[in-house]
């Protein structure tokens, strides 16, 4: 599971990007953040990657605190970030040092096979369309079997229908896998689908302004009343957040 | 103006890479343009041919031009021999062994030159590439020492090293330094910071990013400075024997001045045009083979 515990974060420039945040997140749960651009939803996720330290306050997983990359924290960032020089199979395989060849080998082959990508083993990156890169990218992320997946809007450069489809996706590895998934995005319908809990950021400083539990069974039924319920409260807090002035909310 | 060059160059091929991205990520989820099909049908051929023999179409035609109107007496043999002319000196000089022999001397003092000089243009590129203080320090020197034309040096390195080997290798040495200097030091200054960020998030140390991240990342720009390192390194030892050499093709050319024996002097340059030429097919070679996945070192594609 992972831990944050009243992490905060200034740049030196004096940018108060987050403020005393604290969430706690099961083993396997979805959970996703949601906030306007600048409410610091990114820089929490760069502080769980390890990438950056908090100011203050500490990031733990499994009761072990994070203060740089952990081998048990996977990254998907917006940008698939494959290496160009380096074949598909390669690319997945770039995280795995620690196994023997055959065993990576191994994991390789499962790790696209999951992805639905075992023919383009052999390929270049630039070979690939933007869906297919992002899922290559998926595979190298879950290639080591990490404990907590984290996604920084990782759909949100692709089509609709590409990100439909990935989102389906992400959800069929996450419940073969069972890893613990921090997701970041924009998207209000993508955090819906996918999450059992959403966090409302809001920004000035970047805090979080409520938690929406998300009951609704999977698959879920995009277009039904209680989706739709749930899309207004989650508009209706972000709106809010956005109108309001921070001393009016604090309470929360 | 050779940073001009350089950069002008550079600007190409970035404007090809731009070119051909958008056109590639145009149709998202669309499957992978499809390989040539293995059965080629015979204009297919044909064209493939025609391609691997156009650049030599124009020589050619040349060089019967050339003969011809030798043979007619247009040109005079004192001033331009013909083709044919060339050739008989080169058999010559092939059969008495001086021509393999300059040519072997040419070719280890260019190589020496380009490993010597390219290996510490490569160090410095890269170390001012990673270190902000390095490139801090030294780079202000370099910028200095590059604007010199090292041509103009050749009186001082005769003064130095007299007309020995030292001289050449030092020349082409200085020659070449600077376009692998400025072309590595780009091109390490310009490798994806996603992806070295890509990188740090598997926890990898600075060493094992610089040789699984950085290295690959600044290759393409690497090659580029190779190239231009390859022409200027021709041009320095050719400078450099024809002034002040007892053996090589620009002492061979020299020689051949003296004697009066154009054809000698023509055979010489001839050299230097193929020699270059293959140079750069090698070069176009080990870029096939390290760069195949960039998408500006594609074989073409009809």
């Amino acid at each position: 599971m992972l831990t944050i515990q009243s992490v905060s974060k200034i740049y030196p420039g004096g940018a108060h990007a987050l403020s005393n945040v604290s969430l706690d997140i099961d083993a396997a749960e979805i959970v996703a953040v949601i906030g306007g651009s600048g409410c610091g939803k990114s820089t929490l996720l760069r502080l769980v990657a390890g990438l950056d330290r908090p100011s203050s306050g500490r990031v733990l997983i499994d009761h072990e605190p994070i203060s740089a990359p952990h081998p048990a924290v996977g990254v998907v960032f917006q940008e698939p970030r494959l290496f160009p020089w380096l074949t598909v199979a390669q690319n997945v395989g770039f995280g795995l040092s620690g196994a023997s060849k055959p065993q990576q080998g191994a994991r390789v082959a499962a790790a696209l096979q999951r992805v639905g990508l075992a023919d383009h083993a052999r390929r270049w990156p630039r070979q690939l369309s933007g869906g297919q890169a992002q899922r290559v990218a998926l595979a190298r992320a879950l290639a080591p079997q990490p404990r907590a997946l984290l996604l920084d809007e990782p759909f949100s450069a692709l089509d609709a229908f590409t990100r439909a489809d990935l989102q389906d996706h992400l959800l069929s590895l996450w419940d073969e896998l069972r890893p613990t998934l921090l997701l970041v995005t924009h998207d209000i319908e993508e955090a819906l689908v996918l999450a059992d809990r959403v966090v409302v950021m809001q920004s000035r400083p970047g805090r979080i302004a409520a938690v929406l539990p998300i009951a609704l069974p999977r698959p879920r039924d995009r277009i039904s009343p209680e989706f739709d319920e749930l899309k207004r409260e989650a508009l209706r807090i972000l709106g809010h957040s956005w109108r309001a002035p921070p001393h009016a909310i604090a309470a929360e | 103006m050779q940073q001009q060059t350089l950069d002008a160059a550079q600007a190409a091929a970035f404007a090809t890479d731009a070119a051909r991205r958008p056109g590639a990520s145009a149709t998202p989820d669309a499957p992978v343009a499809a390989r040539p099909p293995q059965t080629q049908s015979a204009p297919r051929r044909m064209a493939g041919i025609e391609r691997r023999l156009a650049g030599w179409i124009l020589p050619l035609l040349l060089i019967l031009a050339w003969e011809a109107l030798s043979r007619a007496g247009v040109i005079h043999g004192n001033v331009l021999p013909a083709p044919s002319a060339i050739a008989l000196a080169g058999w010559q000089a092939a059969r008495s062994g001086d021509l393999f022999q300059n040519m072997a001397v040419s070719a280890a003092r260019a190589l020496a030159g380009l490993i010597v000089g390219g290996a510490i243009g490569f160090v410095f590129g890269i170390a001012n590439g990673v270190s902000e203080l390095s490139h801090r320090y030294t780079d202000t020197t370099l910028q200095m020492i590059r604007n010199v034309p090292h041509l103009a040096l050749i009186p001082l390195v005769i003064l130095w090293f007299g007309i020995d080997e030292e001289a050449k290798l030092f020349l082409v040495a200085l020659g070449v330094f600077f376009p692998i200097y400025i072309n590595t030091l780009h091109g390490v200054r310009t490798v994806d910071p996603h992806l070295i960020e890509m990188g740090r998030a598997y926890g990898m140390t600075p060493v094992t990013l610089f040789v699984r991240v950085i290295l690959p990342g600044a290759l393409p720009s690497i090659f580029v400075g190779l190239r231009f390192a390859l022409g200027v390194m021709w041009l320095t030892l050719i400078v450099a024997e024809t002034i002040a050499a007892q053996s090589g093709l620009g002492h061979m050319a020299m020689q051949g001045r003296e004697f009066l024996q154009v054809d000698v002097v023509m055979l010489a340059i001839l050299i230097y045009a193929l020699l270059g030429k293959l140079a750069d097919v090698l070069t176009r070679l080990l870029e096939g083979v390290c760069l195949s996945w960039h998408p500006n070192f594609q074989p073409a594609r009809s």
